[in-house]
């Protein structure tokens, strides 16, 4: 980022007033999550016991994130003992560095790429295509933002945002296709785009759902075939994976595959579930020849260092918190800025990209939880938003904020001059009428939009203390009830 | 039994009938209701904004205030589980853990407490009108009370209860987030004031009076016709 550019967190302010009042568009995405959550209700009712699967998952979660060197060393051993190629990354640097070398050195032209949000968090695609690469994604939703320029709108629906006649606009303007109104037919002009894409490319990219540490497999869900082709197709393939991806055993995904097919999609379980061991094996008739996967750290070890926010590292990507939480429907995907968006995203941005620049995200949030009850991996998430406002307000204070908070502690240590403040809240609201809404209204951020109560001329502690007389009295007298 | 009310600053400025209400509640049931006069705020304001020092000067007030109460009711599900909930982790490894502990341990939410503390459901309400339920987000979640405040207005003659299609989805107010971010939580009030009038009930009933000024503040903006009570107040009514 230049110097010039606005900080993320006055850009969020911008993007999100904008946003949150485009009542068309949040009309649409609350549509299409309240179908997510019905459909999810459904599946997950099919579950013997959620509330058991959850907790199972976040033991076993916990288990992987808290062994990662012995897992990933073992998933290393068995993985190269295939042929395969393991790298380690540190940062976005390294892992971008190591797959432009190899497509160098392999004298590679043109790349498909699955969905990976791995190669969003590097910029992968920016730096393919600056080597003068040709990149395609190959994910419909991911395909689509690829031609439209833009990031996905959420880690897991890119383009829910979409209306189905900006979609064929889109692909009129860059495929001069004709307008059509049918999702087949709109599938039909990707599909074979992208079939000639397979055939033509020389590597393919993947992210990885889960990293399988005894078998030395990785996992990857996809509902469209492509990551299948994208894998098998090409003679290099490279996964970019985060280092959390991991499980223990294969068993584990028993578990995890119909688990994040119902918290990502609704689904009982996602088109395909494909197994990768490595590169193809004497007598084996289809799979790439050199099979690389590249382990991202890119500050995940950051958060493994945290006790207190290490179960962040549970995520399984399945863009369930996004799908619940009322902010994200109301200011969509774009508006954080971030590769992993919504609440999960809001949590780990900070540990990845520096909580000065991105604590506004924790604070963009009412706290009210619903991402944390339907985590189906168990992330304390919406008390981590909490810890990542602690964090931020120890590391560096707002100086107004911080008297703010000083002068609130002043008066609320000293009972009587709270007191004596509050006998003062009905002459206030006597008089705020005549500057509300105005520049010298001092809650003009509450009231631009909403009323403000007015403060009745008795509080309840006045109140109460008539009560508490008339009772008295009312006994004094003989009248006990 | 020797109930102590913790009346959060807001709702003793703003709502002192939410107040009273509850006292009538209680002493209607026989039971003895007293008012610390030194409380004041729970300290969520500076908790919820990272300034856990200032938030921890104030809660300790708290405690001191609290300290020998036999129950502490909170008319507010939010400042119920920043006592209950908030409290144990605010001292965490502080001297006054302990003290934190066990003001949380004698903690409740005003409808869990007369439902699954006292076991009474019926009071004896009468309430003429259609309403719907908002439950507010830390009374649902941080506190798990779902259940109480319908089995109580189930036993209110006259109400007519309707559940809103977005009953658990968030207000929008979550405290200074209001004002922080104003925008976001107008849409969010916007979201749950249009479920609320799809029920076309007159009444929104909940029992967190900050949720209430939150839906309150823009329905009187921009409906006008219906009207927010807290659930001790519907209770109260005869």
């Amino acid at each position: 980022m230049t110097a010039l550019a606005d900080p993320p967190s006055q850009q969020f302010q911008v993007d999100a007033n904008r946003t949150s009042s485009d009542s068309p568009r949040r009309k649409a995405v609350r549509h299409a999550l309240s179908n997510y959550q019905a459909a999810r209700d459904r599946t997950g009712a099919t579950f013997t016991d959620w509330k058991s699967a959850r907790a199972a998952a976040a033991t076993i979660k916990h288990e992987a994130v808290n062994h990662l060197d012995q897992y990933l060393e073992e998933f290393e051993k068995k993985f190269t003992a295939r042929g395969g190629k393991v790298f380690w990354a540190n940062d976005s640097k390294q892992a971008r560095d190591y797959i432009l070398d190899l497509a160098e050195e392999k004298g590679v032209r043109s790349i498909v790429k699955s969905k990976a949000m791995t190669g969003e968090e590097i910029h992968l695609n920016e730096a393919l295509l600056e080597k003068g690469y040709g990149v395609v994604e190959s994910d419909l939703g991911e395909y689509i933002q690829q031609l439209k320029g833009e990031a996905p709108y959420h880690f897991v629906f890119p383009c829910m945002h979409l209306r189905r006649d900006e979609i064929s606009d889109l692909f009129e303007k860059e495929l001069g296709t004709a307008k059509t109104d049918s999702p087949e037919e709109l599938t039909m002009i990707a599909r074979r785009v992208l079939r000639r894409a397979y055939i033509e490319a020389d590597m393919g990219i993947s992210g990885g759902n889960f990293i399988v540490a005894d078998t030395g497999m990785i996992s990857i869900t996809e509902n469209e075939g492509n990551a299948r082709l994208t894998v098998g197709l090409p003679k290099i393939h490279v996964a970019l994976i985060g280092i959390e991806k991991v499980v223990p055993r294969l068993g584990d995904l028993a578990l995890f595959l119909p688990m994040l097919a119902t918290a990502g999609t609704g689904q009982h379980l996602t088109g395909y579930n494909s197994m990768y061991g490595g590169p193809r094996q004497p007598g084996e008739i289809d799979g790439p020849d050199e099979f690389h996967v590249v382990f991202l750290d890119n500050h995940r070890t950051r958060l493994l260092a945290d006790p207190e926010q290490r179960d962040a590292l549970h995520c399984i990507r399945c863009g369930a918190c996004l799908n619940v939480c009322p902010i994200f429907k109301n200011i969509g995907g774009h508006t954080y800025g971030t590769t992993y968006q919504g609440p999960i995203g809001s949590v780990i941005t900070p540990h990845f990209r520096g909580l000065e620049d991105w604590k506004h995200l924790s604070g963009a949030s009412s706290l009210c939880g619903a991402c944390t009850e339907t985590c189906p991996v168990g992330i304390d998430i919406h008390h981590h938003l909490l810890h990542n406002r602690r964090n931020a307000a120890a590391q560096k204070p707002a100086a107004g904020e911080q008297f703010l908070w000083k002068a609130f502690t002043f008066l609320m240590k000293r009972p009587a001059l709270y007191r004596l403040a509050t006998k003062f809240a009905p002459l206030g609201s006597l008089l705020h009428p005549l500057i509300a809404r105005t520049m010298v209204d001092p809650v003009r951020s509450w009231t631009d939009t909403r009323e403000f109560p007015a403060a009745p001329l008795h509080s309840f502690r006045a109140q109460f203390k008539t009560h508490q007389r008339a009772q008295a009295l009312a006994s004094n007298l003989g009248g006990t009830q | 039994m020797r109930v102590t009310l913790f009346v959060p600053c807001f709702i003793d400025s703003l709502y002192p009938n939410v107040g009273m209400a509850m006292v009538h509640v209680l002493e209607r049931l026989g039971h003895t209701v007293e008012f610390p006069e030194n409380q004041t705020c729970c300290g969520q304001p500076p908790f919820n904004s990272g300034y856990w020092d200032e938030a921890r000067a104030v809660a300790s007030k708290q405690i001191a205030v609290f300290k020998d109460a036999e129950v502490i009711l909170s008319g507010s599900g939010s400042c119920g589980a920043m006592f209950k909930v908030f409290y144990p982790e605010l001292f965490h490894g502080q001297p006054l853990e302990a003290e934190a502990k066990a003001i949380a341990a004698k903690t409740w939410e005003f409808s869990e407490f007369l439902v699954n503390k006292l076991g009474v459901t019926d009071l004896g309400a009468r309430f003429e009108g259609r309403a719907t339920f908002h439950d507010g987000c830390h009374g649902l979640r941080e506190l798990g009370t779902k259940l109480a405040p319908r089995e109580l207005l189930k036993h209110v003659k006259g109400l007519e209860l309707v559940e809103m299609g977005e009953a658990e989805t968030c207000c929008g107010f979550g405290g200074t987030f209001a004002v922080k971010y104003p925008q976001i939580s107008t849409a969010m009030a916007e979201v749950k004031c249009n479920s609320i009038q799809e029920t076309q009930a007159d009444y929104v009933i909940s029992n967190d009076s900050s949720c209430l000024m939150q839906i309150g503040g823009w329905l009187d903006r921009n409906v006008g016709s219906i009207k927010c009570l807290h659930l001790a107040e519907v209770l109260a009514s005869r």
